[in-house]
């Protein structure tokens, strides 16, 4: 069982979802985030006063998936995220030693 | 000159004008966050430039004799119009009550075509807009143009404000194009609450656009006055049934919705209708926008606030309903199909016709013209991020700290004013 932590943009959300359902990845996780890589960012002015905003709205959408799927999803996710400008995100696949269902306790493999 | 009419006059004239602003926050509450100060700045700009297109040359365009079709130059740079009574009120006054309805009228179209719009050919198309299209149609229903000959009834502006600006929008939003990523499922509201505030505070100063038409303290005011508390509520009682009906709750989005197509179908029947007859016009006007709506939302027609759904149709329902229950009984003007005077429906369809065939070819042409001078859309990538950053370079919600302030202000930037900079800090 690993767990897929995609960073994308935030407009490529909808379509990396639907691939990933599409795989048969029945939950997710999708939070709102801020950050950087080597995305510059963009200037904002307020006041007269120009501000250069460095971290960037992201979204950030988790999957926990079985080890036999992990390769068709992390290809799904590249195929929809990518414009190929720096910004695309990133992918970070962690292993998942455990999985509990809280409604019954069970352990969920 | 009247001095009760005067004051109700300077009153209606602010209540209008704060319509606008009202209008910025119905349209920002329902795009995504990223746009929502372009949303609200379509319609705040117009504050700015439609108010000044107006005052230089708008107003002798719609209101100096001119002829049947349109007004003429008579008045550029309001030249003679001072402090002399127009009617019962200062001349100036009424340019100025005019003005409000020129600004919202372009402002409304804005709802077309937000979330893709390029800022700066949005603001030339609207000021030109209003200039081309609706200085002569005011001028054709108010300033003695052939429409007002004909009898069309108008009292406060259905087909010069609504129908015209429904079919602008859609016109606008064909030329413009949908947005990249429409239909999808994440096109949503990001604000309900500043759409409801957008709504109330239109209805508010709605009560200066229809009572205020009345362009007198009397009577007629109380009627139309009594026309605008009445039909929006029987819109809003007849669209939370239909809400219940069809999905079995009331929405606050429908709720917010249903008051503003009451208040624009009720405009052009407002002086002309008993209380009655305004419950009946508003309730009525409530099914054909509502099915409207949901119709639009499956086709690839990006109206994307659904100005032609609540404008245009609302706006096209109240100026056929004026010519059913238009009430001579009521201020003594006319009669519509109801009381016995079936004619008046043709007049007033005429109008209807004749106001949205000029203004859909005329906007055409304009944007078509703005088009092949500059694009009219943002680029993709600027889409992508939101119209907030790429066209005013501000956010609206700033949820975490990481902005930093950089070392050159935008004047040393540019080479210039060292020490302006510095004497201005030095001041505090």
């Amino acid at each position: 069982m690993v767990l897929l932590k995609a960073i994308l943009r935030p407009d490529k959300v909808d379509a990396v979802k639907e691939a990933l359902v599409a795989l048969g990845v029945t939950s997710m996780t999708v939070t709102e985030v801020r950050g950087h890589g080597k995305q510059k960012g963009h200037t904002t002015i307020y006041r007269g006063k120009e501000y250069n905003v460095s971290l960037l709205p992201k979204i950030e959408v988790e999957v926990v998936l079985p080890d036999h799927l992990v390769e068709d999803a992390v290809q799904a996710v590249i195929a929809k995220a990518r414009t190929g400008e720096i910004g695309d995100g990133r992918i970070f696949l962690t292993p998942v030693t455990a999985s509990y269902r809280i409604r019954t306790g069970e352990l969920v493999m | 000159m009247n001095q009760a009419d005067t004051a109700w006059m300077l009153i209606s004239t602010a209540l209008v004008l704060l319509m606008t602003p009202a209008l910025a926050f119905f349209y920002g509450g329902l795009v995504r966050s990223k746009n929502v100060l372009n949303a609200m700045m379509m319609s705040f700009i117009s504050l700015g430039f439609v108010g000044i297109a107006w005052a230089v040359i708008g107003y002798s365009l719609a209101f100096a004799p001119g002829n049947a079709i349109v007004g003429d130059v008579s008045r550029l740079f309001l030249k003679g119009v001072g402090l002399e009574s127009n009617g019962t009120i200062p001349h100036l006054l009424f340019m100025c009550y005019q003005a409000t309805f020129c600004i919202i009228t372009a402002a409304l179209i804005s709802g077309a075509i937000v979330e893709r719009m390029r800022f700066s050919s949005y603001v030339v198309f609207i000021t030109l807009w209003a200039l081309v299209v609706y200085c002569p149609i005011a001028h054709w229903v108010w300033g003695g143009g052939w429409l007002s000959k004909m009898g069309a009834l108008d009292f406060a502006g259905g087909t010069v404000v609504h129908v015209n600006a429904g079919v602008a929008a859609l016109v606008a939003a064909l030329v413009v194009g949908k947005r990249r990523d429409y239909p999808s499922s994440s096109l949503l509201p990001h604000n309900v609450p500043f759409t409801l505030l957008g709504a109330g505070i239109l209805w508010f100063g709605w009560f200066g656009f229809n009572a205020g038409s009345a362009v007198a303290s009397n009577g007629v005011a109380a009627l139309a006055f009594t026309a605008t508390m009445l039909a929006p509520a029987g819109t809003l009682v007849v669209w939370t049934m239909l809400d219940i009906v069809r999905s079995g709750k009331p929405t606050a989005v429908g709720c917010a919705t249903a008051i503003v197509v009451g208040l624009v179908a009720i405009t052009p029947a407002a002086g002309y209708v008993g209380p009655m007859s305004a419950i009946a016009l508003g309730g009525l006007a409530a099914f054909p926008s509502y099915f409207a709506l949901i119709v639009r939302a499956r086709t690839s027609l990006d109206d994307s606030l659904d100005v032609v759904a609540a404008h245009g149709l609302g706006g096209t329902v109240g100026a056929v309903l004026t010519g059913v229950f238009a009430q001579k009984a009521m201020n003594g003007v006319a009669d519509g199909l109801l009381f016995g005077n079936p004619g008046q429906l043709i007049v007033q369809l005429t109008a209807v016709a004749a106001s949205a065939a000029y203004s859909g070819v005329m906007s055409l042409i304009l944007l078509k013209a703005i088009g092949a001078v500059m694009p009219l859309r943002a680029g993709a990538a600027d889409e992508a991020t939101g119209l907030d950053v790429s066209q005013h370079g501000e956010e609206a919600y700033i949820h975490a700290e990481g902005a930093v302030a950089m070392s050159n202000s935008p004047s040393q930037a540019l080479g210039g004013s060292h020490g302006f900079a510095q004497g201005h800090s030095a001041a505090r």
